[in-house]
């Protein structure tokens, strides 16, 4: 037994790894990404060959390790939550395909979007798509569920979502490893049309997925991680989902006076529940996320016993839990230190200086100012930080890909012309198709696609971008007299404004392509050639 | 025993550095940990902090409740200020006095002195010119630490030990500047109590 010192998501990976897994697969998103970085600097995961190289969006991730599972063996996919949405297809299917080898999900929520557009709970894509969900409360946990995961898919033929959120993903705390199990052995499926969603294999596939919930349900009620805790205080009984069992225990010192299910398997557990039920006068529930326990312990007239939580505002309805809202929602006093001085003034986060976007964006301000505000269709990545000043450049972040596509609407409905700024690995991520509509269409669109050669926002992981734009966009079919190469420096300012203003005068579709490395990785990689 | 800090800083300072060399300390000790770190935009030139618990019995929460930090530890002065929330009475500031200007609105400098001078428990000092003159410019996370050592429950030994396996692999030099980095702070903040 060993015992490391791991953020959550790397607690993950180990546990995967130690799990017997043959292959990772994820696209980078704030908190998931250190999973697939841990595995990328792992020395065994490189040892036993282990695949662990990026995909190009989340849906494509999700896809190979469904393929991987195909072969018999242990895959696992990960994501931040939002990229669910995009692997959701996938994702929902394989419910329905069921797995040959061990298949497990990790999708990283983001309450209180730290680094979000939304704080969308995943754990309702699981009962969704009829799967366990388990949700660990500490880093331990995540360890455990993660190498005992695939066996959990392999014994009830589905893919199981591991679901973290923020504070446990980007938390370390010491946690001991187990026995390493062996890979699988490749192995194609019994059935040889398992995996053909024809309607007709579908339905009866879809018959298993419905049978198996009972056994998916007892599994909950027998599951070690979730547990009945007695406690002679039977006012309120208390539901403690995830990492919100910990917030619990800080207040009460590790000894809670109530009576506590603490749950982190899912289908919720109806037999502590039922316990909880029929002992307390009422019940508070805390869950980080959305209230989906609380949503199923009301009911459909919420009638009987008083439920708290997120619903009725005893705790609020958005935001990630922490020590302090627990205290509150259980009347415990609480200490507060000094308010926040005035003096002290906000700090938001800014492009680095010497980033090629601030080019990118100062040219392009300039180059507009003749059509006015208002028609820049942006993406998700560092230069949405351009809707911040001084640059106030860009007017919309949907979803990765958006940019684009939004401009064809946009365009469409009169708005010329459009622009759209997108990223190298956002281009490859979910642009590509977007820009396929805009050459068909010939949409009156300016595509900037700010090239800095990584995934800058998460930290400079590989773009599947690199050194392929230009090609990409020329086999799209954009005509090759609009894709224009620049490089975002402030001594070319006059001639990467003018080149813009050329393209936006031009009444059909335009690719404009700054192309500079990003500072950050630029550094990094000059550091370790001083090295060498 | 039980110790409640709060990190604190601007995206790049390296905060984390600091968080680590504690654990670092904090496991080979044997004692239990919790560090919540934050990544993804914030780190951009935006304010980050760092919850690091340490303790010699189990730790639940991974954040740290208002009002109860033993330390704040802070390698800019207006960030040191800014999680006050959460320090509890008769914890310590302990705060780099060098300002890292990256916003329109940075108040001057002599406001936030004075509200820190207001503080009852504190630490103020240049951790940037006490790394310069142990030759070592870009330590000043270091010297922070060191400042903080007195009351991190850890001994400076310890710490030390923290250094030698976080920058061991960086080589002997590396380290031996590190620790005089460490020693340089430890020394400030002990004429000071």
């Amino acid at each position: 037994m060993q015992k490391l010192l791991l953020l959550g998501d790397e607690a993950i990976a180990q546990g995967a790894i130690d799990g017997g897994i043959s292959g990772f697969y994820a696209y980078p998103g704030t908190p998931s990404t250190e999973i697939m970085e841990f595995v990328q600097h792992s020395k065994e995961a490189k040892e036993k060959g282990i695949p662990c190289v990026w995909s190009a969006n989340e849906k494509t991730a999700m896809e190979s390790a469904i393929g991987m599972s195909y072969a018999g063996k242990r895959a696992m996919a990960q994501m931040k939550h939002v990229g669910l949405n995009v692997a959701a297809d996938a994702f929902v299917n394989a419910s329905i395909t069921g797995v040959n080898g061990g298949l497990i999900v990790v999708a990283a929520d983001d309450p209180s979007m730290h680094s979000s557009q939304n704080e969308q709970d995943s754990r309702f894509y699981g009962d969704f798509a009829l799967i366990p969900v388990l949700e660990p409360s500490n880093q331990q946990e995540a360890y455990e569920m993660a190498y005992n995961g695939f066996e959990i898919s392999e014994k009830y033929n589905v893919p199981v979502l591991l679901r973290v959120t923020t504070r446990l993903a980007h938390s370390r705390a010491g946690v001991e490893t187990s026995d390493k199990k062996t890979q699988r052995e490749m192995s194609l499926p019994k059935d040889p049309r398992q995996f053909v969603l024809l309607p007709a294999i579908a339905r009866r596939n879809y018959k298993r997925l419905l049978e198996m919930q009972a056994s998916i349900k007892q599994a909950s009620n027998e599951s070690k991680y979730n547990k009945y805790i007695d406690g002679a205080d039977k006012k309120t009984g208390i539901v403690a989902c995830g990492i919100a069992y910990n917030y619990l225990m800080e207040n009460f010192d590790g000894n809670c006076p109530h009576p506590v299910v603490k749950i982190s398997q899912y289908p919720i557990p109806e037999n502590h529940l039922r316990k909880l039920r029929s002992e307390c006068e009422s019940i508070l529930v805390l869950e980080d996320g959305y209230p989906l326990v609380e949503k199923e312990l009301r009911g459909f007239f919420n009638e009987g016993i008083t439920i708290n939580g997120r619903l009725n505002g005893v705790l609020p309805r958005d935001g990630e839990l922490n020590p302090n809202i627990v205290a509150k929602a259980l009347n415990l006093p609480f200490g507060e230190g000094e308010a926040i001085p005035e003096i002290v003034k906000n700090r938001p986060p800014s492009l680095c200086m010497g980033c090629g976007h601030r080019d990118v964006y100062n040219a392009m301000n300039e180059a507009l100012i003749p059509y006015g505000d208002g028609r820049v269709f942006s993406d998700i990545g560092c230069y949405t930080l351009g809707a911040l000043p001084p640059f106030n450049a860009i007017n919309s972040c949907v979803d990765m890909g958006a940019s684009i596509t939004m401009a064809i609407g946009a365009a469409d409905a009169g708005l010329v012309p459009a622009v759209a700024v997108i990223g190298d690995s956002t281009f490859t991520h979910s642009g590509m198709t977007g820009l396929l509509d805009a050459v068909i269409k010939n949409s009156p669109i300016v595509v900037i696609i700010s090239d800095n050669s990584t995934t800058g926002m998460t930290g400079g992981q590989a773009s599947a971008a690199k050194g392929r734009i230009v090609n990409i966009c020329k086999g799209l079919g954009v005509d090759p007299d609009h894709i224009r190469v620049l490089n975002p420096l402030r001594k070319n300012h006059a001639e990467n404004m003018a080149i813009i203003q050329e393209e936006l005068a031009y009444n059909g579709l335009s690719v404009v392509i700054p192309q500079r490395e990003c500072i950050q990785t630029a550094i990094k990689t000059k550091k370790a050639a001083l090295k060498s | 025993m039980k110790t409640d800090i709060i990190l604190a800083g601007v995206g790049g300072q390296g905060i984390l550095t600091i968080a680590a060399t504690i654990g670092m300390a904090a496991v080979n000790k044997n004692l239990y940990l919790k560090q919540a770190e934050v990544h993804g935009m914030s780190q951009r030139g935006g304010d980050v902090q760092s919850n690091l618990r340490i303790s010699d019995k189990p730790i639940y929460s991974d954040l740290i409740a208002k009002g109860s930090a033993d330390i704040i530890l802070s390698v800019e002065p207006m960030e040191a200020l800014r999680y006050l929330p959460y320090l509890r009475k008769g914890g310590y500031v302990i705060t780099n006095i060098v300002p890292f200007n990256n916003i329109p609105d940075y108040p001057d400098t002599e406001t936030i002195m004075n509200r820190i001078n207001e503080l009852p428990d504190k630490i103020a000092l240049d951790a940037d010119q006490i790394a310069k003159d142990t030759g070592n410019a870009r330590a000043s996370n270091i010297v922070m630490l060191g400042a903080a050592a007195p009351f991190l429950g850890l001994s400076i030994e310890e710490l030390e030990g923290g250094i030698k396996s976080l920058f061991g692999r960086k080589g002997e030099e590396v380290v031996e500047m590190n620790i005089k980095a460490l020693h340089a702070g430890y020394d400030f903040a002990k004429s000071k109590m």
